[in-house]
């Protein structure tokens, strides 16, 4: 499925990525753990295609294909989704028009019909009752006045309803409390499927418990440092990452 | 100085000019150096708007000439269209229209100003004046010619009680000033003075502002948005004065503009000059560019960077779109904002 090798990247002229490679197979949900400023949100950029994040060198594919030479609107239309650590207020925007927009335009971008009006509503109203998402906050401005974890949810909302092939979520367990946690690794879980897989960027191991990983990866100065079972993930909790910090 | 006589008299050096601190951006004696000859008279023509059938009554002025008076009885409910026509290539005209609104009553006013053909200089004069509880929401669709020098001047008189509400839109001119004054004699009357302007090519426009609180327990509320592209200028003139005395105002002023071009530029200037102890008063003014954060958000799922910038664009301006009260206005001016942002 996604397939990263020897990715080198900067930003501003400062390398953060020197060589990361890492390949996630469908079906599969990997974990990426690291200590602040290991690169981790640039590698979810980098992979997304944001702007100022500039790579030279490696190769990134999706099922084969370069995703590198795309650009962002294409490779979400390619199946790339990222849950931001941050989401976007989107002022004027109601929630149900923006994800609509997105997803005609993706729907476009691979030669497939429009989705009809009542089509639409329908999912979205399957989609929001799963998530316990009332359904009259989709008809107000994307993320405006909403509070960190309803923001992660409506993230969580986007992603089933634009059903993409590949997951990244980007620090998805920050600002939300146990009960939002549960919804949200609920509806992460409910789209684990044989054809689709996940990276999750986290720091902390909490998030693993809601979302169990195959496999666990330690990004540490721009590459990986070590990969391992569920267990490394649980090691990395007790011990903390001095001893990436100082091999680097 | 005064428009109005320079017309009449022909003298151009009456004119504003950078000089006088209020029309520093929109330096009109700068511009007109002769006077053009009075307007003709012309023929009006269809108005192109959705609203057209729909309004209870049309009225064309046309080159400064035609029907001046506009009254609604107290307790009357009236949906009129005010169109001010300007066909003179090279003419200069004044208009004035006076409207009263009587107790209770409750006016929708929709003005147009339009230009067939460019090089005139209109000026137009207008006088609000609401009785106790009365209600007008007056909404400017500014759609002068490119090559069109045009000035609007609202006076708005509020009573007791009174809710003055009111929407420019504008896509500017050769140079354009719409300004409104209003008189606020606080005692629970609210006026809202939105605006848009979303400019192109080498237009310009001025939307200037001043209201003068008076009393005690007044209300007023203010956003206008600005889109420019190109090498096009748009000017925001917002002043709110809170007399001494004038306790528990509450004022809020807001002026955010995109500027979509290296070339293109805004002049802002908001004011709250407050003599009062007790008021509530608040202004925010931002000029900038999109923000490339939701840009990047919106393209993330799925939208090419065209669309994602034509949907942030158009929420911009929506937020003073979607305060106009009355629907069908409301739609008409989404058209508007619609036709304007097409990418």
């Amino acid at each position: 499925m996604l397939s990263i090798s020897n990715l080198r990247a900067e930003v501003d002229g400062n390398e953060i990525l020197k060589g990361l490679s890492l390949d996630v197979p469908a079906g599969e949900v990997h974990a990426i753990m690291g200590p602040n400023g290991a690169g981790k949100s640039t590698l979810s950029y980098v992979l997304t295609g944001r702007d100022g994040y500039e790579v030279t060198g490696g190769t990134a594919t999706l099922d084969g294909e370069d995703l590198l030479s795309l650009d962002p609107a294409e490779r979400a239309a390619k199946g790339m989704f990222l849950s931001f650590q941050y989401p976007l207020e989107i002022p004027g925007v109601p929630a149900l028009t923006f994800i609509r927009t997105a997803m005609n335009a993706q729907r476009k971008a691979r030669g497939e019909p429009e989705v009809s009006a009542p089509e639409f509503l329908k999912l979205a109203k399957a989609t929001a009752a799963s998530l316990k998402i009332d359904f009259d906050m989709l008809k107000r401005a994307l993320n405006v006045g909403f509070s960190g974890g309803e923001k992660k949810r409506m993230e969580i909302f986007q992603m089933a309803m634009l059903s993409p092939r590949f997951l990244i979520l980007d620090e998805t367990d920050s600002g939300l409390d146990i009960d939002a946690l549960k919804i949200v690794s609920d509806g992460v879980n409910a789209m684990r499927s044989p054809d689709r897989a996940m990276l999750v960027i986290t720091h902390y191991q909490r998030l693993l418990d809601y979302i169990k990983p195959d496999r666990v990866h330690v990004l540490s100065a721009g590459r990986i440092a070590e990969s391992g079972g569920p267990e490394l993930a649980h090691e990395l909790e007790r011990e903390g990452y001095d001893k990436y910090a100082r091999a680097a | 100085m005064s428009i109005a006589e320079a017309i009449t008299s022909g003298d151009a050096s009456l004119l504003p000019s950078r000089r006088d601190e209020d029309w520093r951006w929109t330096d009109l004696r700068g511009l007109i150096r002769q006077m053009p000859a009075a307007s003709p008279e012309g023929r009006p023509w269809a108005w192109e708007s959705a609203l057209a059938g729909q309004v209870d009554m049309e009225v064309g002025v046309v080159n400064g000439r035609g029907a001046s008076d506009l009254e609604v009885a107290a307790g009357e409910e009236k949906f009129v269209a005010w169109r001010f026509l300007s066909t003179a290539e090279a003419g200069a005209h004044n208009a004035e229209l006076w409207v009263s609104v009587g107790e209770g009553a409750k006016l929708t006013l929709v003005e147009s100003y339009e230009g067939a053909a460019g090089g005139y200089l209109a000026n137009t004069v207008v006088n609000i004046r609401l009785a106790k509880g009365a209600k007008v929401e007056r909404v400017v669709f500014a759609a002068d010619h490119a090559e069109g020098v045009s000035v609007v001047d609202a006076s708005v008189e509020l009573a007791a009680g009174a809710v003055y509400a009111q929407t420019v839109l504008t896509h500017g001119a050769r140079r354009q000033r719409i300004e409104t004054r209003v008189a606020h004699p606080g005692a629970h009357a609210q006026a809202r003075l939105d605006g848009a302007y979303l400019l192109e090519g080498q237009h310009n426009a001025d939307l200037t502002t001043v209201v003068e609180h008076q009393g005690v327990d007044g209300v007023t509320t203010q956003l206008t948005k600005g889109v420019v592209r190109d090498q096009s200028r748009g000017v925001f003139q917002g002043r709110i004065v809170v007399a001494k005395g004038a306790d528990h105002t509450d004022a809020r002023m807001g002026h955010h503009a995109l500027i979509l071009s290296d070339k293109a530029e805004i002049d802002a200037k908001p004011e709250l000059l407050i003599f009062a102890d007790d008021v509530q008063c608040a202004h925010g003014n931002t000029v900038g560019a999109l923000d490339e954060d939701a840009l990047f958000y919106a393209e993330q799922r799925g939208m090419p960077e065209d669309l994602a910038r034509a949907l942030l664009t158009a929420a911009f301006v929506g937020e003073v779109i979607e305060r106009i009260e009355h629907d069908a206005v409301r739609e008409a001016a989404q058209a508007w904002a619609a036709q304007r942002l097409e990418v």
